[in-house]
């Protein structure tokens, strides 16, 4: 008998700042109700509020995708950043530290890719930009 | 949602209740700014203790925010970091550099009574 999944994919519209808020909020409460240590939880808050932010600020809107993962005995937490935006020029260089198109710290994605146990972009100049990150419990 | 800012003494302090909009925290920054030279302030308080995230936009805020209010003349402690906040600070990479804190607002006080004792006594 398959367990009984209490934890569903959530999706939050990104279009506003108040919605940055609100994503980090789900995804915190999605952690802790996926048994994730409250620590990990705060690491995947934080890398929302960035992700849903960049989308903000590169795309005007786009949607976090707030997904519960299994492998194996492990559980975990995936967090999908989408929009469709005019995508990132270089990627490499996006995820450097410092390196920044909009005069900000340009801490955001290398940031990011240091909260999450694993990290993955893909962008299409004029297309939009999908960034996947995930955490697992330990 | 705006955060209250209470005069005491020489002193402002902004306690933070809930989590702030980026729109927020850029209003709590001008309006600390401004009430420092209207109440001719010495020192400012930032209680952080209610935040559960700072992310790279926050404290790049708040660390103007302690810049701009220097550049007034007055000190500036941020107070009650939490633990997991600190934690994914350090993992981001992001710092405080040059911006005083303290554990909590007794000991931000302190520290802002130590940094302004010759002003307080001319």
């Amino acid at each position: 008998m398959k367990p009984l999944e209490l934890a569903t994919e959530t999706r939050v519209r990104v279009e506003s700042e108040l919605d940055i808020v609100t994503a980090r909020m789900r995804g915190r409460a999605l952690a802790i109700q996926l048994g994730l240590r409250p620590t990990s939880a705060t690491l995947i808050a934080t890398a929302i509020s960035e992700l849903a932010r960049n989308i903000l600020l590169y795309a005007q809107d786009g949607e976090i995708v707030l997904c519960p993962i299994e492998r194996g005995a492990h559980k975990g937490l995936a967090v999908i950043a989408r929009d469709d935006g005019p995508g990132i020029r270089d990627v490499t260089r996006a995820i450097e530290d410092g390196y920044s198109t909009s005069g900000r710290l340009g801490m955001g994605l290398p940031g990011v890719r240091r909260l999450m146990d694993e990290f993955h972009i893909q962008s299409r100049v004029g297309e939009g930009t999908t960034v996947t990150v995930k955490k697992w419990n330990e | 949602m705006e955060v209250p800012i209470l005069k005491q003494g020489p002193y402002l302090i902004a306690i933070i209740q809930s989590a702030l909009t980026d729109a927020d925290i850029v209003h709590l920054r001008d309006a600390l700014v401004e009430k420092v030279g209207r109440h001719r302030s010495l020192g400012v308080i930032i209680d952080v203790t209610a935040l559960d995230v700072m992310d790279s936009f926050a404290t790049g805020t708040l660390r103007d925010m302690a810049h701009m209010v220097l550049l007034r003349g007055a000190e500036t402690v941020i107070v009650g970091i939490q633990p997991d906040v600190a934690f994914a600070m350090v993992h981001m990479g992001l710092k405080m550099e040059g911006v005083a804190t303290a554990l909590d607002l007794e000991e931000g006080l302190a520290y802002l009574d130590q940094r302004t004792k010759a002003a307080r006594h001319r």
